[in-house]
């Protein structure tokens, strides 16, 4: 396999998994505002900037952060890198450049997604229903990993592809609950009203972790029980755990492949620890903002690190 | 817009049909089934046919339109069926010429033999600008030249096949004559068990035992790649599809490099060696220390490995020299001078507009000739003179007096016609046919080739860049 091969599917697996977080985080905004304390919509649609980025970038081209200016920046705009738009048509593109790699059908539901995607403006989502299209991308991003893990040869492609996925995936948890905890977490105020109750419950829906937390704590939903099933808990499929857990799954098998270490294993496995072996009240006692920022400058050096061991080919 | 002149000029030859409306052999069975399948049924087939390809993402660029934007090549469903008696002939007709024109490539970059003999003038090889000096005294890995080789064929009557261009650089296209025939078997899977055709999707297959067999001798199990200038490139479908089909690796400039008289590709665990480059970028790309320095698809220092004998490229650095229009003229004399035989396939007449009693001649019979580039490909650049305006040839036959050495004129052939969907049904059509001729240790064909199909009624033009669609192409069996 080329190095570039790496490089595109890698980011492939990011990409995707980006538009998914993307979706989730605006479709769970979008229900937010609905909601008859409809004046902190317009601080949730911020928020919804904040946590994807490039708000310097909106505001540069934007007159009011408005939700229909929001969402046409981070679903339909071309020139937002990171808007559902491009990520699924960049992710088509690294689909192309790594045919040989991967599988028809992987091709094939991406070629798919695309050319939906491209045929798509404001007034077409809005007469689909904002829902119904955030799940449609959702449910892309499932087919994505469903045909990946269903067709593909486990084989290097295969593991830089997940490395990606579970990259981003951890990346876009701890964003979203970073700003999100301190948006739902007014200082001073009591916690556990009803308010607070679908607040945070939709935070947890657009984690997939609302009958998952249910379930694991039997309780009314506490803001540090939140973000401990976030961080810690590694039975929960978009928890920072559980995406190293798979991270640390797939450089075992790459080091079995390869036949030798890399750095990038050694940093994966240092952040792994923190989180199989971390406790939430020390989370806490840090304070959780600074947990995360230093948790996603780890991430992130991770992403660059394995980068540099294998995606340029010195 | 032009208004296609119907019916052409000179009656053309039709495939299925004799002049006295009967049906040919080789449309035996195919005429009973193109009668008796209803227009609804076709339509509906086409249209799936379509979707196969979209989805399967089969595309082309366009280099007019904006960067990026692909279309699909039309495809009609009615394939085109040759017998496997025309089949043979043109078989050895076609391994006959490329067996001329690679030992012509090696003579001009050795001995020079056919110049000194005089067969051909000296300036019109040494002066041409696909001519490469630094392939002299060079024997590539296996002495290939023309590994492969596309050379484009077209009827005009019965029993000859007449030669209208030799494509030695790097031919695409091959890819269609493979994926054609996927689609009609899963479109008319009938088709094929009633009748009894030649299969081409093992053409990936000859095509790597080719690129192993020609490895230079150090590489033991030889590592092939196909190079390509990326995923912009109007083939690059072809170069992806290839390279999946023959399980290698599909590199552009960037992922290999030059170190210590060998050359690299860029790998996840290190730099690998790479023994077999089939190469889909120009020589004027390849190395940007030996050709056009401001090349950023190239490997710097290649020529210099290839030099010294450790990677093969497929097709050789300088085969351009021989599939250029000037020289063309000439393939018949290349066979007798080194095979001693007659050419089995036929070149159309040529008139060298450089000559001045040649452009004296076109000049005179602009309204019946097709006058081309020397250099151009894809269609561009060309008059049809039957088909002309009398402005469009005033402005021709300026720009022919102004720079008579860019152009050559021939008759306007009667290309043969094959049944073909459109509109009003079924209808002739003018075709073409690519077949890809394959040279390692030796020389092979595999049945069959790219059929291309000018849709328009009346139209000759038969490139995908001009409107012209695929047929899937059948070499029946005994």
């Amino acid at each position: 396999m080329l190095s570039r091969t790496a490089n595109d599917l890698f980011w492939m697996g990011r990409y995707v998994e980006r538009a998914e977080n993307t979706a989730r985080m605006l479709d769970v905004t979008w229900r937010m505002s609905l909601l008859p304390s409809g004046d902190r919509a317009a601080g949730d649609w911020g928020a919804a900037l904040q946590i994807g980025g490039g708000e310097d970038v909106f505001a540069e081209r934007y007159v009011s952060a408005n939700a229909r200016n929001i969402i046409q920046y981070m679903v339909l705009d071309g020139d937002n890198p990171s808007s559902i738009y491009s990520v699924f048509r960049l992710a088509r593109e690294n689909a192309r450049a790594t045919r040989g790699t991967t599988t028809t059908e992987l091709w094939q539901s991406l070629n798919d997604t695309w050319l939906e995607v491209q045929a798509l403006d404001y007034d077409k989502i809005a007469k689909r229903g904002f829902s119904r299209f955030f799940d449609w991308v959702k449910e892309r991003s499932h087919l994505f990993r469903g045909v990946s893990t269903g067709t593909m040869l486990r084989d290097d492609a295969y593991f830089f592809q997940r490395l990606g996925t579970f990259l981003e995936r951890a990346d876009n948890t701890a964003r979203l609950l970073d700003v999100k905890y301190h948006i739902l977490l007014p200082a001073g105020e009591p916690v556990g009203g009803a308010i607070d109750y679908y607040q945070w419950g939709a935070l947890l829906r657009s984690v997939s972790a609302f009958s998952a937390y249910k379930r694991r704590f039997h309780d009314a939903i506490w803001p540090q029980r939140v973000a401990e099933l976030l961080i810690l808990h590694g039975d929960m499929p978009r928890s920072l755990h559980s995406c190293y857990r798979e991270l640390d799954g797939l450089f075992a098998a790459l080091r079995e492949l390869y036949r030798r270490d890399f750095e990038c294993f050694r940093l994966a496995g240092k952040n792994y620890s923190r989180l199989r072996y971390g406790r939430a009240e020390s989370i806490f006692q840090r304070g959780l903002h600074e947990y995360l920022a230093d948790f996603l400058d780890r991430n992130a050096d991770l992403g660059a690190q394995i980068s540099s061991d294998f995606m340029l080919g010195n | 817009m032009r208004t296609p002149v119907h019916p052409p000029a000179v009656p053309a030859f039709d495939e299925m049909r004799d002049a006295g409306g009967l049906v040919r052999p080789a449309y035996d069975r195919l005429a009973d089934w193109l009668t008796k399948t209803p227009k609804s049924v076709f339509r509906r087939k086409r249209q799936e046919a379509e979707l196969l390809f979209r989805r399967l993402g089969i595309t082309f660029a366009v280099y007019s339109d904006d960067a990026g934007v692909e279309r699909l090549i039309p495809f009609d469903i009615v394939p085109r069926v040759l017998t496997a008696a025309e089949w043979a002939r043109l078989e050895a007709g076609l391994i006959q010429r490329v067996r001329a024109l690679n030992a012509f490539i090696h003579d001009i970059y050795h001995g020079q033999q056919i110049l000194k003999a005089g067969v051909i003038p000296e300036e019109f090889v040494l002066c041409n600008a696909q001519f490469r000096p630094e392939m002299l005294g060079i024997v590539p890995p296996g002495g290939v030249w023309a590994h492969v080789a596309g050379i484009d064929v077209v009827r005009v009557d019965e029993g000859d096949f007449y030669v209208l261009e030799d494509n030695l650089r790097s031919p695409s296209g091959v890819s269609y004559m493979i994926e054609n025939r996927s689609v009609m078997m899963r479109l008319f899977p009938e088709l094929f068990s009633q009748n009894r055709i030649a299969p081409v999707d093992h053409y990936p297959n000859e095509l790597l035992s080719m690129l192993r067999s020609v490895a230079p001798p150090h590489a033991g199990n030889p590592t092939v790649v196909v190079v390509t200038p990326g995923m912009y490139n109007s083939a690059y479908f072809e170069h992806a599809f290839l390279a999946d089909e023959m399980g290698v690796e599909l590199v552009e400039g960037q992922d290999l490099f030059v170190t210590d008289g060998f050359v690299f590709m860029r790998t996840p665990q290190g730099p690998r060696r790479v023994d077999v480059i089939y190469r889909r970028i120009d020589d004027d790309y390849l190395d940007p220390l030996a050709f056009n320095s401001q090349s950023v698809l190239g490997v710097p220092g290649l020529l210099s490995v290839y030099a010294q004998g450790n990677v093969a490229l497929a097709n050789a650095i300088g085969t351009g020299v021989a599939d250029d229009k000037s020289i063309y003229p000439y393939v018949p004399d290349m066979v007798r001078f080194y095979l001693g035989e007659e050419a089995i396939l036929k070149n159309v007449q040529t008139w060298q507009c450089r000559e001045p009693d040649s452009l004296r001649y076109v000049l005179d019979h602009l309204d019946e000739l097709v006058v081309k580039e020397v250099h151009g490909s894809g269609g561009y650049g060309m008059l049809i003179g039957p088909r002309a305006s009398t402005a469009e040839r005033a402005e021709f036959a300026a720009r022919l007096r102004a720079t008579p050495d860019r152009y050559i004129a021939q008759p306007t052939l009667a290309l043969s016609t094959c049944p073909t969907f459109v509109q009003q049904g079924i209808a002739p059509r003018h075709v073409d046919l690519r077949p890809y001729v394959l040279t390692g240790r030796t020389t092979r064909v595999v049945p069959g080739g790219l059929t291309r199909v000018a849709l328009e009624e009346g139209s000759l033009v038969v490139n995908s860049s001009q409107g012209g669609g695929t047929k899937d192409t059948w070499v029946l069996q005994e």
